[in-house]
Order: structure tokens, then sequence, then C-alpha cells
């Protein structure tokens, strides 16, 4: 039957090939235009950590002054040194870290090659198991290590692989900037999409080179670098992290149970009562507990731009819509004549309505195909842009198949109304007019 | 008139679609162009500087042994031998530049002493080492170019004393002294405005490193100071020998010193077409949406007039039997035309103007101009009498025997 209503649908678009090439052209470019910009927006708002995202929060406290206080403010986004050691040491969740990000540089061993540049993260030790960070080689360093300020570093596998070739890195010495440190860890490639545990300096940057203790980092004074926000006034030449009044660590914690989140919150009020008491925070408890989405939202992490664009496209897609249901109907209502003899000679509204369907989904089908191409040539488009998430711009497996089967929902949807004014077209009078 | 109006009642369905259609197309497309319009005007801001003349380069010393003296001396060193490239005809060194898009410190300062808050909040610091108004290409609306005793040593991080004298923007000095001249007048700085500075001069224009939004964009100071620390090197030269230096420029700075990082370097020009990249492309996005949406529209009214001219061959053969001349079938279809696409406009602008005030709400984005609608409609009405112009004369084209014809 529907072999048939294909055959009859082919005939007929093939009878008007431009309409039906206009038809096509109008769900393409549709489609095109706005599985572009999902599929980046798609990308954009991904979960970095899908199997963790549920169990990582980020907590906020507020230890300014009271100048400017006003009720209902939000709390700084970053911890003070002392508040993050507190956390730290209270270890009230399964895992705690504290970190920040900034720069080293490396002096290659081998004489002739010059120093460089790389992106640091300074962290402490729970980091890479709260964070599952995949190790090709090695592990990371212990929290006795942290106490220490030992010398130790973890890198990436494609540093390793700069400096080393293909042998072995672990247990090599490598100096970074005036110190040495002992490589202990290789990890695999790993750049969470959003760049979620610091999105201080832009949230789709790449993944750092080096890790290294931060109280090591501190003590040797390496590049912390990422935002500073201080209150009261204040030299920042020679600036003392540990105790100046500044916010610059992120700090993440991962608790596993409803239980343990619920603990959790009221001992962010609790500490914060107690160094109110102890004279060091000034303003009443205001303590907030992100999960790892809800941060990312908090922070408005993909770009009003995206957003706005992703709209535009929306927008015309409906136009391409509007257009598409206008001109099937302009087609449908022609052929009165022709369905009022299938009608007259036997045929159910409902099959006259299949028929009209099957049409439809021939269109949406050429559609999808314009509508795919259109966006592989969007997507090359936007990757050709500097902005730091355009190189994540492609089209997975999902969105691919997302993107035939809107084409063809968007077109059969579009033809129901025009297939139903269509068959009901009352055969008689469409006859007479014949 | 009349007749029209009866024929397209019988039409409602697909003369409400095309409606729809127009009225969507209108909404979207006077919105884009408002945003064309609002990107355009950022992207024509005069930066202050000789755009065409500079070019920076950033430079790290890995040198940490070195004490303030020693990394001076270095600076100096680096400053001889950018001056000495052939082409260059002059060298400063700076924190910042306009459209930079880095390096920008902020600061609080009052036109009174003793306040314990600043009253003007986030107004750039440009620091400059001597020569910095002329080689830049600063031009002074009033007063005078800094004394080469006023360069002195400061760093804004170091909450100490500013240089004596300071050079700030007409737009600053207007909003700080709105009915005085500017000149001579006293800005206090630092904790409740314990230091002093006094403006010396008044620049035409200046840009801050970053724009954010449409206010404020020349809110900033220029101060002039002997060293910078983490600064960068502007050098200053004919354009066409800015390619040639940009090249060597590595291999010089390595000559004086090579235990360095050289961080970025580039032609000014650039950087400032870097800061528009985005606008730039947004503009071409609109664009090319602007002009889908409007083939779009013409095609879809070309299939829908063409499908009516088809349908009505029959009474247009009557029309011209008893009487019609071929024009006035033609003016028939362009006033049908002309009404289909008014209903249209007139549903589109009230789509427009709510369009924008989503935007407004959810993207910081100023009202709508209304001078942008009539732009839009009459885009609209000529598209549509161009689309329908091609059916409309095959109708008219339709002999008179065509109405003794059966079918």
């Amino acid at each position: 039957m529907f072999g048939y209503y294909f055959d009859l649908a082919q005939r007929s678009l093939r009878r008007n090939p431009v309409l039906t090439a206009l038809m096509v052209l109008a769900i393409g470019l549709g489609i095109g235009a706005s599985m572009t910009m999902l599929t980046v927006l798609h990308v954009m708002s991904g979960n970095p950590l899908p199997e963790r995202s549920t169990q990582l929060f980020y907590p906020q406290l507020d230890p300014r002054g009271m100048d400017d206080y006003r009720v209902g403010e939000e709390p700084p986004t970053q911890m003070a040194w002392i508040d993050a050691t507190n956390l730290l040491k209270a270890r009230k969740g399964t895992h705690q870290a504290a970190m920040s990000g900034g720069q080293v540089t490396v002096r290659p061993a081998q004489g002739g090659n010059r120093a460089f540049y790389v992106d640091a993260r300074f962290t402490t030790a729970d980091f890479f198991a709260m964070f599952d960070v995949p190790f090709a080689r090695g592990g990371g360093w212990s929290s006795s290590d942290d106490d220490k300020q030992a010398r130790v570093i973890v890198v990436a596998k494609t540093l390793a692989d700069k400096l080393y070739g293909g042998g072995q890195a672990v247990g090599k010495i490598l100096r970074l900037g005036q110190n040495d440190f002992r490589i202990v860890g290789v990890i695999e490639p790993w750049s969470p999409v959003p760049h979620f545990y610091d999105l201080t300096s832009g949230g789709y940057q790449d993944g750092e080179q080096v890790f290294m203790p931060l109280s090591t980092a501190l003590a040797l004074h390496q590049g912390i670098g990422g935002s500073l926000e201080c209150w009261g006034y204040m030299s920042f030449n020679n600036l003392d992290r540990k105790t100046a009044p500044c916010s610059w660590l992120q700090f993440w914690v991962q608790l596993d149970t409803p239980a343990q989140q619920r603990a959790y919150r009221e001992f962010l009020v609790s500490y914060s009562q107690q160094q109110k008491m102890l004279g060091r925070f000034m303003r009443p408890p205001n303590t907030r507990l992100h999960d790892l989405m809800g941060w990312l939202d908090y922070n408005k992490v993909v770009p009003g731009s995206v957003q706005l664009q992703t709209l535009l496209a929306l927008g015309f897609m409906l136009v391409c819509l509007v257009n598409t249901v206008a001109l099937l109907l302009v087609k449908f209502l022609r052929r009165g004549g022709e369905m009022g003899v299938r009608r007259a000679m036997g045929a159910s509204m409902r099959s006259i309505f299949a028929q009209l369907l099957a049409e439809a989904t021939l269109v949406g089908l050429c559609g999808g195909v314009a509508g795919v191409l259109l966006a592989l040539f969007g997507l090359w488009v936007v990757r050709q842009q500097p902005a730091q998430y355009a190189g994540l711009a492609h089209l997975d497996a999902p969105m691919l198949y997302a993107t035939f089967v809107l084409a063809l929902c968007t077109t059969v949807l579009a033809a129901m109304f025009p297939a139903w004014r269509a068959c009901r077209l009352p055969p008689a009078r469409a006859l007479k007019i014949q | 008139m009349h007749p029209i109006l009866s024929a397209l009642k019988h039409h409602k369905t697909t003369v409400v679609l095309v409606m729809l259609e127009i009225a969507l197309t209108c909404a979207i497309v006077s919105n884009a162009l408002f945003l064309i319009g609002d990107r355009l005007s950022d992207m024509q801001l005069t930066t202050g500087v000789a755009n065409n003349e500079l070019v920076w380069v950033n430079s790290d010393s890995l040198r940490e042994d070195g004490n303030p003296a020693s990394r001076m001396s270095l600076e100096q060193a680096d400053l001889t031998a950018l001056r000495d490239m052939r082409g260059v005809t002059g060298v400063v060194r700076v924190n910042s530049l306009p459209l930079l898009d880095a390096a920008m410190w902020r600061s609080g300062i009052s036109v009174q002493p003793g306040l314990p808050k600043a009253t003007f909040n986030n107004i750039a610091m440009y620091l400059g080492t001597p020569g910095i108004v002329g080689e830049l290409g600063i031009k002074l609306e009033q007063g005078r170019d800094f004394l080469p005793q006023e360069y002195a040593d400061y760093s804004p991080s170091a909450n100490q004393a500013p240089p004596s004298a300071v050079i700030v923007t007409r737009a600053l000095a207007d909003r700080l002294w709105p009915s005085q001249s500017a000149l001579g007048q006293p800005i206090f700085m630092g904790e409740k405005g314990k230091y002093v500075t006094r403006v010396v001069g008044v620049t035409t224009h200046l840009l801050n490193p970053t724009l954010s939004g449409r206010t404020n964009s020349e809110d900033n100071l220029l101060l002039p100071v002997r060293s910078i620390p983490g600064g960068m090197y502007v050098l200053r030269m004919e354009p066409a020998a800015r390619d040639a230096v940009l090249r060597d420029i590595p291999a010089v700075l390595d000559r004086v010193d090579n235990d360095r990082i050289i961080t970025g370097s580039n032609s000014y020009a650039r950087t400032v077409s870097d800061y528009f990249h985005d606008d730039r492309a947004l503009i071409w996005l609109l664009l090319v949406v602007i002009g889908c949406l409007l083939a779009l529209t013409a095609l879809g009214v070309v299939g829908l007039s063409s499908f009516w001219v088809q349908q009505r061959t029959h009474q247009i053969g009557i029309r011209r039997a008893v009487g019609a001349t071929r024009n006035d079938i033609l003016r028939y279809f362009q006033t049908e035309n002309f009404l289909i696409v008014s209903g249209g406009i007139a549903l589109g602008l009230l789509l427009a103007v709510a369009l924008n005030l989503l935007l407004m709400k959810h993207y910081e984005l100023p009202r709508l101009p209304l001078g942008y609608l009539p732009i839009a409609a009459l885009v609209l009405w000529v598209l549509g009498q161009l689309a329908v112009l091609g059916p409309a004369l095959r109708a008219a084209a339709v002999p008179p025997v065509v109405a003794t014809r059966s079918v």
C-alpha cells in the first residue's frame, strides 16, 4: 500500500520540480540552520562528567566585610585560602579539593630547547580521585605530599611526549621556573567540556598540562594566576595569598548521599557562624552549595551570543515551516480534481490522507538530507571561528539522527493540516469544476 | 477593492499562512537589521591611537633573580634595541592598549579629598613610559604632554602615590567636571583618596582596553611612569614597515637577552580587527539569515500567486471577455499582493516589538528604534511586488478566448 503511495508521491513531486525543490530547500535551510546552532548549544551545555555530576558540589562562603553589604547578595564565587584550608581539614565530604589555575615555565633539560609556558593546575591530592582523572602511568600525590609541600607533579601525556618522546616520564625530574620537580604521574588527554572546575578564565579552555600541589606552588612562588577578588585596600605587590582578604580558590567537594549533602549545607552555615564568632566573618551566614550542573547554570557558562543565534535559527526554522505548510496546501489543493476522482472511485478519506502524508514524508526525507549537509557546512563555518568553543562544534551520531528525525517530524506535522484540508474537499464539487 | 477582498475570503487559510510568514519575516528582519546597526556603530569607534602605524610585542624575562634595578636596565636595553630597528620611529612601554582585551587595570577615583569611598569607580588606567602621547599618536585637545620630570616610579598594584601629572579623556573630563575646565583639577586616588594628582592634558579620544556595553567606553586615565613590570613594548613605524618589523622582533630581543619568552606580538591594526571578530561574524550570519528569509518568502509568494493564477485562468478569461484590460488584470494581482503583504506587515510590526522586548529582557540589548520598522516594511512591500510581478504578467497574458473553453 505504502509502496504505491510513495510511487504516486514521486510522480506528483516530479510533475512540479520547481515547487518540490522549493519545499526541500525551505526544509533543508530551516533544519540546517537550527541543527547547526542546536549542536553548538548541545556541545556547550553538555555534562562534563556524566557519572559524577550529581555528587560534585561547589560550596560558597561569604567572608567579606560589612562595606556595601546588601541582604540577599550572592557570596563570592571563589574561596579565600583560610576557608579552603579549614574545609579541607574538616573532611566532611568523600573527597574535597581546593585549586587554582596559572601557568608554569617549562625548561626542557636538553640544551637548545627554549623555555615555554604551559597552563597548570595547582590543587590538592583528592583532585584526581574526585574527578576520575584517567592516568596513563603512575598516579596522583598523597595528602601528606600536600602537607610536606613535596616537589612532585603530574603531567599530561601530550607534554610528556613532547619532552621525552615516547619514553617513560614517571620518575623523571622536570625543571619548572627555578625549581626541580619529580613526575609522579602521567594522565591521558583529559579536558572536560565545559571546563567546569574553574570557569574564571572562560568556560571552554583546554585541560591543563601540569598539576602541582597547591601548597608547593605557594611556597615556591610558581605562577598562580586566575582571578582574585579582594575586599578592602591593600598592596598587590608581594601579595601574601594565604592572609590577604581575597578569594581566589575554587573548591569542590564530593557528597555521595542526600544525607551527606544536607549535613554539608548545615556544616557550611555552622562554619560561617563559628567564623563570625571568631571575628573573621562580618556578615550573617551566606552560603551556597551548587551541584555541578547548577554551578554551570549559575555562571551562565553558555555565552548569550550563542543563545541568541540559536533563537535566531529557531525563528528561521519557524518561517521555513510556515512556508512549507503554505506550499503543501497549495500543492494539495491544486490536486483537488485528482483527489475527487480517487474519492469517487471509492478511496476513503483516510487513504487520501495517507497518500498525501506519504508525499510529505518524501519531501521531509529529501529536506533531511539537505539539512544534514547544510548543518555539516554550518558547523564547519563555526569551527573556523576563533572562539574558545569553536573547535568542539562537531555533529555526533545522536545529533545526526536527531536532525533526520526532526526534519521528518516537522515536515509530516506541517503536512497534517494541508492534507486534512485537501482530503475534506467534497469529491462531487471537485469533479464538477472539472 | 471589494471583489479582491471577497475573493480572498475564499482562501482564508492560504492567505493567513502567507500573512503569518510575512509577519515572522518582518519581525526577524527588523530585529536583525537593528542588531547589525548596533554592532556596526561599535565597530566605528575611534581608538584614539595611530591604528595603522603600531606594532606591539609582549615579552617575559625568565631572570627571576633580577631586582627592580636590573629589570629596569633590561627594559631600557630592549627599548634601545627596538628603537634601532629599521623603519621604527619610536618605542614606548605601556601596560595595555585600547581594545587589546587584556591587562585592564581599573581603579576608583574622586574629585574631592578625604572621601571614605571613591565616587567614580572602574576607571581604566593606562601607564606609559616617556614618549607615550607622541609615539602612540594620542591627540591632545587641551593642555600639554607630560614633562620629562613627571615620569615617576609607580605601580597601580602597590598602593603608593601616583605621578604628579595625569591626562584624562574628554569623555571622563566631562563626567568629572561637567561645567568647568579640567586643566589643573585634582584627582584623588588610593584609600580614602589620600593621594592626589593633577590633570595636565585632555585627549580627544582614547578607548578602554575592553568595552563593556555602550557606556563609559572612554573612562580612562593616562599616567606617566618610568618602567612597567609585565607591560608590553609598542613600536611606531610607517605602515609598510610593519611586517618586516614583526618578523625581526624576536631575533632583536633575543640578541639583548635570550632568557625570555615572547608571549605575543602583532600589528595593532590586526588586534583591533580581532577585537571585533565576533561582531563581524554575527553581522555576516544575520545578513545570510536575512537573505535566506527574504528569498524564501519571495519564493513562497511566487508559488502561491502562480497557483492562484492557474486556478483562476478561466475567470481571468471571462473578465477579459467582458472588457477588462490587461492592465486591470495586472493591477488586480498587484493590489491583492499589496493587501496580503500589508496585513502581514501590520502583524509583523507587533511581533517585531514583542521579539525586541524578549531580546531586551534576556540579552541586554537596547530598545529597537522605531526607524527600523518602516525599513523592514518597505523591503517587504517591494519584495512582494517583485515576487508577484511574474505570475501577474502571466495572468495578464491570458487571452479572452479562454472563457469560451470549458476546461
